[in-house]
């Protein structure tokens, strides 16, 4: 199979990208798109170029790691997936693929198609969390928690921090990422007693970090890998308000 | 030489005993103190986490660019505690021994029980952190049962347990960042040990994204890097991780225990094509429902559904009727090796066997199925493009887990003084093969729970350090620059991934599976060789700051070296356990043959100054259980 890449080359955040055309022939459809960069990349450092920096780790969409844009399309233009869950059999022979880096203020490149995304884990220090120091835990059952809450619990928990839902808002907002983190917690009991502190905080260093506001329009629901519904922002803002 | 320091008494009072009587530091002195902690997945994390709770300066670092993303994220089955809520027979007791059977007895008693007797606190912490496991409609904890054991343990949260114990972990640790003692090094990568007086007192890091060099100086040190299946290539493990930290810590002195013994995982996604980076696992509980078969005719290349009743042979029932398909790993995985060697695998490279629904959708209907797997059948589906509803699975044994690490004793400190290792990095707790849903409690109960006294009661008598002389840091700092420099002036034609692919091939058929004394010689031979041409063909692209090939050449160099000990490991143990099967050791029947006359031993290697190693024996004592033939049959 052939593909023609134009991918986004950048040296390092100061300088300035520009897209560089590579011709790839000899390519398996089962390949996955990281697979295919490092087949192009192999070629590269063979032709004493710069292989092309690209990030990724688990390769079965659960790290976060490597999400890029193709064709427009956030991490994937299949539906809730991630990049290394694309294979080249979604793409006709032939086809032409743009890849571009997550573009979003909060996010700066680091090289090609490399982001700093450490602005989530800033949020996450401001509250993401229920304050239990190890050896403070009652017995487990002691709690009780429904099953369906435990797994609308586990819905909002299934984010992977991989920033989809901030490269593709129109303002880069962090609100599904954030509003996941706050209504995983706010649902189960023994998250209830930080609840006003948390929300107050991580919100305020969402703004902070230069992430934009949301106007919902729900194009983060729509490329989340984990699905993570919009729902989870009402339950933000609600619990906002309730502070 | 080998003092595993087991406290004296019962073993139900071991740990206790030694909670009650280890050194303690008075909260003020605390802060004056500082721990360096690598890796963040549950081991470090909830390590670096517990001991800034305590008061203690804590600097961690991690390749990875955020915590969250350690590869403790990927475990999908479950963990194991032992709290009986079934009420089918279960105690720390069984536990216990299920564990060390499991691991063929070769582990350490005391070490295994103390996990089990913590396994029931590390649940009621994951709840408070407000990990999400299942329920019933009751409200209560919800429990299933996996491979080697006859009672349900095992508490999830769908099909990613790993992801969810590691967020509480993360965030406990984001937490301590924020308000506690812990400073994060992230996109660090530990190059080397920095070792005082016999002491490990801190770490040599690169910042990968500036390239630049630096020592970090501490009281003492942890390791918590996971585990290096991935030296195979082909694995189930992220494609960074690597056994860099402990390899290097090793060639500082640290002792590395049985590095031979690595599982192979029964159900991962087999090999499609050469291009292939790695290896996805689908859940073993899949084997609850599906049935393992290949066709009796080798070479049969019809498709599956053509191929009638009678001539399929589903191996693991006909050979192990009582634990049929939920046989073990170590059986499952060579039994379906045997298989494909024997011309009967299945799927386009011939290199898989078939996980069969067919009759579980018969019997309890489609909607049951998709109801207990449907996100297994989709994610399958997902990366395979093929559909588990209408055609049987293509499953193969894939390198997994690292039962082998560096060697600790009862305080999980190695033998160099301060230097503690935790998680899948250490040699502890599962023998030569590791039962599921162990590790993820393994590494928890390290890093929660025992390591936070055993550090403290290192520390108790330790005077906190100072910064060391600069010409001894610029010394240090020298020589893991002239080593990157070194790689990079090589300027031959062949990535470092190129020799990876080849190293896990080597790997795969010679000490793999099935080992035996000529291939594994053979191997030792094609390793040199291939380390040979490592420093005469070796390309990396020029650039000493973001460089992920240079990173990957560093590890490459690293694997390869302990790729020789391996070897030599596998060489060394004339006996078949667990994991490690010598084809000239088995029974009649083709089982593993044990030899505990001459192996009851974990074998631990030193490092020479001349590169060589030595053989040390801990030998094992079994005063609690019975040693006796592991039996699935
Ligand atoms: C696909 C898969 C599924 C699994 N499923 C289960 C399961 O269901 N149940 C179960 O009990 N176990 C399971 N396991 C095993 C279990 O997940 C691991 O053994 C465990 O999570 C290891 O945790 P850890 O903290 O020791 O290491 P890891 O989570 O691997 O963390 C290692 C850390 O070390 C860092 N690091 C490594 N080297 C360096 C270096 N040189 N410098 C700086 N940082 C470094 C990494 O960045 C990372 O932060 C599974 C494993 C895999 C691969
Ligand atoms: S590499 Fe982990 S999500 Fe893609």
């Amino acid at each position: 199979m052939k593909l023609t890449l134009h991918i986004w080359r950048q040296e390092n955040q100061k300088s300035k990208g520009r897209f560089e055309t590579y011709e790839l022939s000899g390519l398996d459809p089962q390949m996955s798109v990281p697979e295919m960069l490092d087949f192009l990349n192999e070629k590269l450092i063979k032709d004493g170029k710069d292989p092309i920096a690209f990030e990724s780790d688990c390769r079965e969409g659960i790290c976060g790691q490597c999400g890029f844009v193709i064709n427009g399309h956030i991490q994937s233009p299949e539906k809730h997936a991630t990049t290394c869950q694309t294979h080249l059999r979604s793409f006709n022979d032939g086809d032409e693929l743009f890849l571009e880096p997550f573009r979003a203020a909060a996010f700066p490149i680091k090289k090609d198609l490399c982001i700093d995304r450490t602005a989530l884990d800033r949020i996450i220090a401001k509250g993401g969390y229920i304050g239990v120091n190890t050896g403070q835990a009652p017995e487990a059952n002691s709690i009780l928690i429904g099953h369906y809450t435990a797994e609308s619990a586990f819905d909002a928990a299934a984010c992977i921090g991989c920033g989809a839902c901030v490269a593709v808002c129109k303002n880069a907002s962090a609100a599904l990422f954030t509003g996941a983190k706050i209504s995983h917690l706010a649902m189960l009991p023994q998250g209830k007693m930080e609840a006003k502190n948390r929300v107050k905080s991580m919100v305020a260093q969402m703004d902070q970090e230069g992430f934009g506001s949301c106007t919902f329009t729900g194009a983060c629901q729509e490329v989340c890998p984990q699905s993570i519904s919009v729902a989870n922002i009402v339950t933000m803002n609600r619990e906002f308000w309730k502070s | 030489m080998i003092d595993s320091k087991i406290p004296p008494g019962p073993i139900q009072e071991k740990w206790t005993q030694y909670k009650a009587s280890c050194r303690l530091i008075n909260p003020a002195n605390r802060r004056k103190y500082r721990v360096i902690v690598v890796g963040t997945g549950l081991a470090g994390s909830s390590c670096a986490a517990s001991l800034s709770e305590l008061g203690f300066q804590v600097e961690v670092f991690t390749f990875h660019e955020s915590p969250r993303r350690a590869h403790s994220v990927a475990a999908q089955g479950g963990i194991n505690a032992a709290k009986d809520y079934k009420n089918d027979g279960d105690s720390i007791w069984r536990m216990f021994y299920d564990t060390v059977k499991g691991g063929d007895f070769r582990s350490r008693e005391a070490n295994v029980y103390r996990m089990a007797e913590c396994s029931l606190a590390l649940i009621d912490q994951a709840v408070a952190q407000g990990v999400p496991f299942a329920r019933e409609y009751s409200g209560y904890l919800s429990n299933r049962s996996f491979g080697g054991v006859q009672v349900s343990r095992t508490f999830y949260a769908r099909g990613q347990t790993g992801q969810q114990l590691l967020q509480g972990a993360y965030q406990a640790l984001m937490r301590q960042s924020q308000i506690g003692n812990v400073r994060l090094h992230t996109r660090h990568e530990m190059m080397d040990l920095w070792v005082e007086e016999g002491k490990a007192k801190g770490i040599v890091a690169r910042n990968l994204d500036t390239g630049e060099i630096k020592l970090h100086v501490a009281d003492a040190v942890v390791l918590a890097t996971g585990g290096y299946g991935k030296i195979y290539y082909l694995s189930t493990l992220a494609m960074n991780c690597n056994a860099s930290a402990i390899w290097r810590a090793h060639k500082q002195g640290a002792f590395f225990a049985a590095p031979s013994w690595t599982q192979f995982h029964p159900t991962s996604l087999p090999q499609m094509g050469d291009y292939q980076s790695k290896l996805t696992l689908m859940s073993e509980s899949l084997r609850n429902d599906g049935r393992i078969w290949v066709p009796i005719k080798s070479g049969d290349n019809r498709p599956p559904h053509e191929i009638p009743e009678e001539e399929r042979d589903y191996y693991l029932e006909r050979k192990y009727p009582s634990y049929g398909n939920l046989a073990p790993r170590d059986i499952s995985s060579r039994a379906a090796k045997e298989q494909i060697d024997n011309g009967h695998g299945v799927g386009p490279m011939n290199n898989a066997v078939y996980l069969d629904f067919k009759d579980a959708i018969n019997r309890d209907g489609k909607t049951a199925i998709e109801k207990r797997y449907g996100n297994l059948f989709y994610m399958y589906k997902k990366i395979t493009g093929m559909d588990a509803f209408k055609e049987p699975m293509l499953i193969s044994p894939s390198a997994h887990f690292s039962m082998g690490g560096l060697w600790v004793d009862y305080e999980l400190m190695s033998n160099l003084e301060g230097l503690f290792v935790l998680g899948e990095a250490n040699f502890a707790d599962h023998g030569a093969n590791r039962l599921g849903a162990n590790s993820l409690l393994q590494a928890c109960v390290d890093g929660y729970f025992i390591s936070p006294h055993t550090i403290m009661n290192y520390l108790a008598g330790e005077k906190p350090i100072e910064d060391p002389k600069p010409e001894l840091s610029h010394e240090i700092i020298d020589t893991n620059q002239k080593r990157l420099d070194n790689l990079l002036a090589i300027q031959g034609n062949k990535t470092a991934e190129e020799f990876h692919k080849e190293l896990g091939k080597i790997l795969y058929n010679k000490c793999g599976l099935i080992r035996e004394k000529q291939t594994l010689l053979k191997a030792k031979t094609e390793l040199k060789n291939l380390r040979d041409s490592f420093y005469k063909e070796l390309l990396v692209p020029k650039g000493s700051s973001l460089n992920f090939e240079l990173e990957k050449a560093a590890r490459m160099e690293d694997y390869l070296e302990l790729a020789q000990l391996i070897v030599e490991d596998a060489l060394q143990r004339e006996e078949s356990c667990g994991a490690h099967f010598r084809a000239e050791h088995q029974t009649p029947d083709g089982e593993a043959k044990r030899n505990d006359n001459e192996f009851q031993f974990v074998s631990v290697w030193e490092i020479l100054e001349n590169g060589n190693h030595n053989l040390h024996k801990e030998h094992l004592d079994f005063e609690s259980i019975k040693v006796s033939e592991r039996s699935y049959k």
